[in-house]
């Protein structure tokens, strides 16, 4: 062997205890001549590391912030001592090109904010508006409204749960959960043509009505969702692995969450049933049977618990609603506001005029304001709009539920590890489309 | 293990609450008005502007220098009881001449009651109100982005800074009226901006001292950051 060739071997050895109870160093035996002691550091080297205070920055890029958002911890051993978040690298200014937009064009903005629950916010969107324009819809839109905004909430529900399966370190599930989110963007894509930027409704109705045979995906996905929900609830809701991980941490009091304003699943989490669809009901959500699942401990694993209940009552909620969805138009009868169908643009000649004066110009609702909040699956999700009687608004705002869930994270990741820090981000359910907007 | 979730059906709200159900028919003006709004007129003499009704919502005006007092009693009161607040956010008018408003959306949760409170502010006198962030910790964040957006500023915020837009940002607020939708500044000068950044100044002043990270940066940064280079997102 050439003297270039220096190998190094490590003794293994059960390690003794020095003077003052550190684990003995192994020296390191070289075999290329020299003495061991040149390389074996002297133990009083080892730095005092007690008190000594760490930072460290998580993000933008990085998997576990589920999308652009930067924390930056200041760490004492594994412990976060402070957090100080870090957003708006999405940041693209929808408030702002949304007052420059007509009521409908602003509607494939809202798709894009919180992009897992699109369909919910184009209703959340059209539910505001129609109220700045003092429109009740029909019955039938209503109840398919209601179905859009449930089926949404469960598909942002399954990615919350599978991205939080893995942020966790389990994998199945998170395949399990996709699989059934799959399933409900093909009935989304059967309805409106699209999967994720739907854009669904309009002022005063919808873009399109269900298409003939769709119930009857709806009824088959209702049948089969509950048995890949409760296989996911017996690989996790019991694991001792899952329930240690994540119980009792990230604790919000209902006092603090009611203060910081948290709501959605967070808030009721710990124990608050305020829920808008009970509290403020809009689409006729006070005549559905279903109920608000409330947590008691408000840590993560009773968000958890929260969340897979929701999954369960959106089904019972979606079973109603197939019942009862009549017949009759989906768009309100009103040449003002809803575009004529285009046979009749093309050869009715007020129906001409109305397209054109629609098109062009864009409905115009009366000088006013409205501020209409629906539950997202992320919480209190609110449009306020100001109209000044132009066809566009004066001020467009969007109240969201993620940023404002977000922003109580220093005060839920203080004190605990690192690795915790993990899982109470992801038990937010944030999405910076819309944190950012 | 036994289940930890319960299952409620009834609210949490008080027995004399409203009973809630899906508006309908809402008239453009002069709907039932929230009596929270009769309540402040009656607590606080002076201090309520004008109060209205707009698609069933109520909206009370409020004078600038009664906001704190005025919130602070409705979080408190046991009559009025709004301990939720659902949004802090500003509107300006395309027409320059109006003031512009600051908006507070107030929920409370026992009695199911909202209420939208506003202050004008006018254009040619600074830009303040009072922070809310002492009575909902909530107020954080959103004044910090009302403050982001308009140039709004809180008095009594612990942090008020940019959170949307990065700190060095120098074109101004954006969704001030005055303001082009494309920015200030041409696409080269915010190139040009963009280029010139330190790309290594990743943390703020306050992130490098509170961990002594500071000492660890290379001295000529170190130079730059004492002679007042502002870091950070």
């Amino acid at each position: 062997m050439g003297s270039g060739n220096r190998t190094i071997e490590v003794e293994l050895s059960t390690t003794g205890m020095d003077s003052q109870g550190r684990p003995q160093r192994i020296p390191l035996v070289t075999n290329d001549g020299g003495s061991p002691l040149d390389i074996a550091a002297p133990l009083s080297a080892e730095p005092e590391l007690s008190g000594d205070h760490m930072l460290i920055n998580i993000g933008p890029q990085h998997p576990a912030t589920h999308g652009v958002l930067r924390l930056v911890l200041e760490l004492d051993g594994e412990t976060v001592v402070r957090c100080i978040p870090h957003v708006g690298y999405l940041h693209c200014g929808f408030e702002k090109i949304g007052e420059y937009r007509q009521y409908n064009q602003i509607i494939p903005w809202t798709d894009r904010e919180d992009y897992l629950n699109s369909i919910g916010n184009n209703v959340a969107f059209a539910l505001g508006a129609e109220r700045l324009f003092g429109i009740d819809i029909t019955p039938r839109c209503t109840v398919l409204r209601v179905i859009a905004a449930e089926l949404s909430r469960m598909a942002s529900h399954l990615v919350w749960l599978g991205t939080f399966c893995i942020d966790i370190g389990a994998f199945t599930p998170f395949l399990w959960a996709f699989q059934e989110r799959e399933n409900i963007y093909n009935l989304l894509e059967s309805w409106v043509g699209a999967r994720l930027t739907t854009s669904a409704t309009r002022v005063g109705g919808m873009a399109a009505d269900i298409p003939s045979g769709w119930m009857d995906g709806l009824r088959q996905f209702i049948r089969n969702f509950p048995q890949t929900l409760d296989e996911i609830d017996r690989m996790l809701t019991r694991n001792a692995i899952w329930v240690g991980r994540i119980t009792g941490i990230g604790v919000m009091t209902a006092e603090e969450a009611i203060n910081w304003g948290l709501s959605g699943p967070m808030l009721r989490a710990s124990g608050v049933d305020y829920d808008v669809r009970k509290d403020f009901p809009y689409l006729d959500y006070e005549t559905y049977d279903f109920d608000v699942p409330v947590g008691t401990n408000g840590d993560v694993y009773d968000r958890f618990l929260v969340r897979m209940e929701e999954l369960r009552q959106s089904v019972k909620i979606l079973t109603q609603a197939a019942e009862r969805l009549p017949d009759g138009p989906v768009n309100i009868d009103d040449p003002r506001i809803i575009l004529p169908p285009k046979s009749k643009a093309t050869s009715e000649m007020e129906s001409m005029i109305h397209h054109f004066k629609q098109v062009m110009e864009g409905p115009r609702p009366p000088i006013g304001e409205a501020y209409v909040a629906v539950e997202s699956p992320k919480g209190e999700k609110g449009y306020y709009m100001v109209s000044d009687g132009t066809s566009k608004p004066a001020r467009w705002r969007i109240r969201p539920p993620s940023f404002i869930n977000l922003a109580a994270i220093p005060k839920m990741v203080e004190g605990h590890l690192l690795s915790d820090v993990i899982a109470i981000n992801a038990s937010i359910d944030i999405v910076m489309g819309e944190i950012d907007r | 293990m036994t289940d930890k979730t319960q299952i409620v059906t009834t609210g949490r709200a008080l027995a004399n609450a409203l009973t809630p159900v899906t508006p309908r028919n809402i008239a453009h003006r002069g709907g039932e008005p929230n009596p929270s709004a009769a309540a402040i007129g009656e607590h606080f003499l002076g201090y309520v502007v004008r109060s209205e009704v707009i698609w069933g919502e109520t909206t009370v005006y409020v004078t600038r220098a009664s906001v704190f007092e005025v919130m602070q009693w409705l979080h408190d009161d046991p009559t009025q009881q709004y301990d939720f607040l659902s949004d802090i956010t500003a509107v300006e008018s395309r027409d320059f001449e109006q003031p512009i408003e600051v908006v507070w959306h107030l929920r409370s949760l026992p009695f199911r009651r909202f209420l939208r409170v506003k202050v004008q502010l006018e254009k040619n006198a600074p830009l303040e109100v009072s922070s809310v962030w002492s009575i909902w910790k909530s107020a954080d964040w959103m004044e910090r982005e009302c403050y982001d957006m308009f140039g709004i500023r809180f008095k009594g915020h612990p942090d008020l800074r940019r959170i949307l837009m990065w700190e060095q940002y120098k074109e101004g607020f954006p969704l001030r009226k005055d303001f082009p939708l494309r920015g200030r500044f041409s696409r080269a000068e915010q190139l040009r901006q963009a280029l010139a950044q330190n790309p290594e100044a990743k943390y703020s002043m306050e992130e490098l001292s509170i961990a002594d990270a500071f000492e660890d940066l290379p001295s000529e940064m170190r130079q730059r950051l004492r002679k007042g280079e502002r870091t950070g997102e």
